[in-house]
C-alpha cells in the first residue's frame, strides 16, 4: 500500500488504525466500546441491481399512478394488528442510550408518517407514549422498567432476543449516561457502568419461549401483535424456531446494525451480513408456508428508499431503521464538525454515543446538550426523509418492487 | 360471592379475562380455580384486590406480573412464579422451579417449600422468602428487594448482584461474582423480623447471614478482571 510518500509501505495487516487500537488498549487496558455498527466492508444491497421493466414487465406511471406502501403487521393471532402507512418502521433505541427529546422526536416523525416506533432497553417514557400513535414495547432480558400497565398501554410486544450488531450480547450504558432519571426508570444506582442482562430470566430455549409468548397474550388478552427480535446469527433456525414459538413478526437485524454501546470487536466480528441473513429467514418462511403469514421485519443497515425497496423485494414485507433516523435527526451533521473534533472525532466519523457528550444532543442525558434537540423540529427532520418513500418507491419499476405495487 | 373456576371445564381465556375485567379500584373479589393441572399463565396480570386461591399444581407464569392480587397456590408451581410481580402477595404452599419471582418489582413471594434455580432473578424491589432452599445462581443480577432463604443455597449465589439483599440461613455452596457476606445490622434484622412475619414463617432473623454487592463490578475498569474467575 503506497502513502504519500512512494517508498512507505503500510501494511495491510498492521495498517494506522490497527497500531492505533493495541496501542489504545495497552494504554487503557479494556477492550474498545463504542456506539453505531460494523464499520468495515460487508455485503449490502448496493451489492444488488433492479431489472427495470422491459419487453415482458409492465411499468407503472411514476408520480402518478397509486402505488400502495401500507402494510398490516402482526394478523396471525392478534385482535388488533398493526397498519403501517409505509414499510419502514423506527428500531428499538432506548431511553438511556437516547434523550428523551430524541425519543420524542422519532415518535412525532413516525407518527406524522403513519408508521411505528419502538421502546428499548430502558422502559418506555411517557413522551414517547404520547408522541406515538403505534408503539412497540421491547420485553428485553434486563426487564428495566418492565411493567403490566405499560405492556398494556402497547400497540406491539417485541421480545427481543438479540441484535445484529451484538448478538448473544446485553446492552450496556455507561455511567456519564446513568443519570437519576435513567437510573430510577432502571432500578440501579446512578452513575454505575450498566451490563443489562445477556439471556432472559425465566425462559431459556424456544418451547419455554412458547409458554412465554403464551403469558404476554393472556397478559393483554390477545390483543397486541407478537414481535420477536433476532440479531442474525442463525436466521435460518432462528426464524423457524421463533414461527413455531407463536411470532406474530419476526425482526431481523443483521450484523451491520446500529448499537448505543458495544465492544467493537463485538460490532465487527460476529453476526451475518442483513442481505444474506433475510435470504435465509425468507427461505424458512417459505419451507413453512409462512412467508406473508408472519411479516418480516428486516434492519442492519438501511440508509435510503433503495435499501428498502430491496430489502422488499427480497421477501422483507417491512423495514426497521435505527442509525439512518438519528443521522437524520442531525447525528453527525458537519454543523457540529468543530464541536466533534474537539472530543477527538469529527462529523462523518462520530460513533462514541456511550460517551453521553453527544454535541447534537441525540445520544446524551446531558441536559444541556439534549435541550439543543427540538422534538418538534427533529420529528418534522427525520418524517421528510421517510414521507418521499413512496414516491421513491414508485419510481422503481413496480412489479419488481413488490407484488402489490 | 366466591367465583369458581374449574379449568378442566372452562377454558384459561375465559378466566383471565373475567380476572382481567376487575377494575383495579373494584371492591375485593374472590376466586376458587380447580383443577389447573400444570396449565400455564393461571392468573397472569391481576389489577384488582382479588384473593385467588387455586387448588392443584399450575405450570409456568403463575401470578406472572400481579398487581395488588392475594394469590394463593395450593401445589407446586412452573418456572417464573409470580415473574415480574408489582404489588399484592403471592404464596406457594408447595416447591416452585426455576426462576421464581424473576425481575419482580415489589409485594411479596413467599414459597413454602424449596425453590430451584435462578430464583429471585434480576430482583427490582420484590421481597421473596423461601422456606426451604433456592438452587444455583439464585438473585443473579438481582438489583432491589431481598431473598430470603431459610435453608442452604446452591452455586453462584447473588452473581452480579447490584443493591438487592440476601439472607441465608443455611449454608451457600459458593458465592458468585462480586457478592460477599456484610455485617447484619440492627436495621437488618428489624427489616427481616417484620419480612419474616408478614411471610408467616416461623424463623429466627439473628440466624440469617445477609449477602450483597461488594460493588467491585460497577465500573469497567481492567483491575476488576479476576473478581470474574
Ligand atoms: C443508539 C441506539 C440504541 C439502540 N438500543 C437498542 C435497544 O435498546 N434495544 C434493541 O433491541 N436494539 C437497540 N438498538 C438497535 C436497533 O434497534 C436496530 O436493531 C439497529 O439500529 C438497526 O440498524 P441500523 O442502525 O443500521 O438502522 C439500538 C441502536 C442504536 C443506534
Amino acid at each position: 500500500m503506497t502513502t504519500e510518500h512512494p517508498g512507505l509501505r503500510e501494511s495491510n495487516l498492521f495498517n494506522r488504525d490497527v497500531i492505533h487500537e493495541i496501542q489504545r488498549a495497552a494504554r487503557e487496558g479494556i477492550y474498545g466500546i463504542r456506539g453505531w455498527g460494523s464499520k468495515r466492508y460487508l455485503p449490502h444491497f448496493d451489492d444488488l441491481v433492479f431489472l427495470g421493466a422491459s419487453m415482458s414487465r409492465y411499468p407503472l406511471e411514476g408520480y402518478r399512478e397509486r402505488c400502495d406502501t401500507d402494510v398490516v403487521i402482526g394478523d396471525r393471532y392478534a385482535s388488533k394488528p398493526l397498519h403501517l402507512k409505509i414499510p419502514i418502521t423506527i428500531a428499538g433505541m432506548s431511553f438511556g442510550a437516547l434523550s428523551a427529546q430524541a425519543k420524542e422526536a422519532l415518535g412525532r416523525g413516525a407518527s406524522a408518517v403513519g408508521t411505528s416506533t419502538t421502546t428499548g432497553d430502558g422502559g418506555m417514557t411517557p413522551e414517547e407514549r404520547e408522541s406515538s400513535t403505534q408503539l412497540v414495547y421491547q420485553v428485553l432480558p434486563s426487564r428495566y422498567g418492565m411493567n403490566p400497565d405499560d405492556l398494556r398501554k402497547a400497540d406491539a410486544i417485541e421480545v427481543v432476543l438479540g441484535q445484529g450488531a451484538k448478538p448473544g450480547g446485553g446492552g450496556m450504558l455507561l455511567g456519564l449516561k446513568m443519570n437519576e432519571r435513567v437510573a430510577a426508570m432502571r432500578d440501579l444506582p446512578p452513575g454505575i457502568d450498566q451490563r443489562s442482562a445477556c439471556r432472559h430470566p425465566d425462559w431459556t430455549g424456544p418451547d419455554d419461549l412458547e409458554i412465554k409468548i403464551r403469558e404476554l397474550r393472556e397478559l393483554t388478552d390477545w390483543e397486541k401483535p407478537l414481535f420477536i427480535k433476532i440479531g442474525a446469527s442463525r436466521p435460518y433456525y432462528d426464524t423457524a424456531l421463533a414461527v413455531k414459538a407463536g411470532a406474530d413478526v419476526i425482526v431481523l437485524d443483521g450484523m451491520q446494525g446500529g448499537t448505543g454501546a458495544t465492544q467493537d470487536v463485538f460490532i465487527e466480528h460476529v453476526g451475518i451480513p442483513t442481505m444474506p441473513a433475510l435470504r435465509q429467514a425468507v427461505e424458512a418462511l417459505m419451507e413453512l408456508d409462512m412467508h406473508r403469514v408472519v411479516q418480516l421485519i428486516v434492519s442492519g443497515g438501511i440508509r435510503s428508499g433503495a435499501d428498502v425497496a430491496k430489502a422488499l423485494a427480497m421477501g422483507a414485507d417491512a423495514v426497521s431503521i435505527g442509525t439512518a433516523a438519528l443521522i437524520a435527526l442531525g447525528d453527525n451533521s458537519p454543523e457540529f464538525d468543530e464541536e466533534y473534533r474537539k472530543l477527538g472525532s469529527a462529523a462523518g466519523y462520530y460513533d462514541d454515543y456511550q460517551a453521553g457528550c453527544d454535541p447534537a444532543g441525540i445520544s446524551t442525558q446531558d441536559e444541556t446538550l439534549a435541550s439543543r434537540l427540538d422534538p418538534v423540529l427533529g420529528g418534522d427532520g427525520w418524517q421528510t426523509i421517510c414521507a418521499p418513500s413512496p414516491w421513491r418507491r414508485r419510481s422503481l419499476p413496480g412489479p419488481v418492487v413488490n407484488p402489490t405495487c | 360471592m366466591e367465583q369458581l373456576f374449574d379449568l378442566a371445564q372452562t377454558p384459561l381465556r375465559e378466566l383471565n379475562q373475567a380476572l382481567h375485567d376487575c377494575l383495579p379500584d373494584a371492591a375485593e373479589s374472590v376466586w376458587r380455580i380447580v383443577n389447573p393441572k400444570g396449565e400455564h399463565a393461571v392468573a397472569c396480570g391481576i389489577d384488582t384486590p382479588a384473593d385467588v386461591q387455586i387448588q392443584g399444581h399450575v405450570g409456568y407464569y403463575c401470578a406472572g406480573m400481579n398487581k395488588q392480587a392475594h394469590v394463593v397456590i395450593h401445589g407446586n408451581a412452573g418456572t417464573g412464579v409470580a415473574e415480574n410481580m408489582m404489588s399484592g402477595l403471592v404464596r406457594v404452599k408447595g416447591n416452585a422451579s426455576q426462576s421464581a419471582g424473576a425481575t419482580g418489582h415489589g409485594g411479596l413471594l413467599v414459597i413454602e417449600g424449596n425453590a430451584a434455580a435462578r430464583c429471585g432473578i434480576s430482583l427490582k424491589g420484590l421481597d421473596i422468602v423461601v422456606r426451604g432452599s433456592v438452587g444455583h445462581m439464585s438473585g443473579f443480577m438481582a438489583q432491589r428487594g431481598s431473598l430470603v432463604i431459610c435453608g442452604d443455597a446452591g452455586h453462584a449465589l447473588g452473581d452480579s448482584i447490584y443493591e438487592a439483599k440476601i439472607f441465608l440461613k443455611g449454608k451457600a455452596q459458593e458465592l458468585g461474582a462480586d457478592c460477599v457476606e456484610k455485617e447484619l445490622a440492627e436495621e437488618h434484622l428489624t427489616f427481616l423480623a417484620a419480612l419474616l412475619e408478614s411471610a408467616e414463617v416461623d424463623a429466627d432473623a439473628s440466624d440469617f447471614r445477609r449477602y450483597g454487592s461488594a460493588r467491585c463490578l460497577y465500573h469497567f475498569d481492567i483491575d476488576n478482571a479476576d473478581a470474574y474467575a
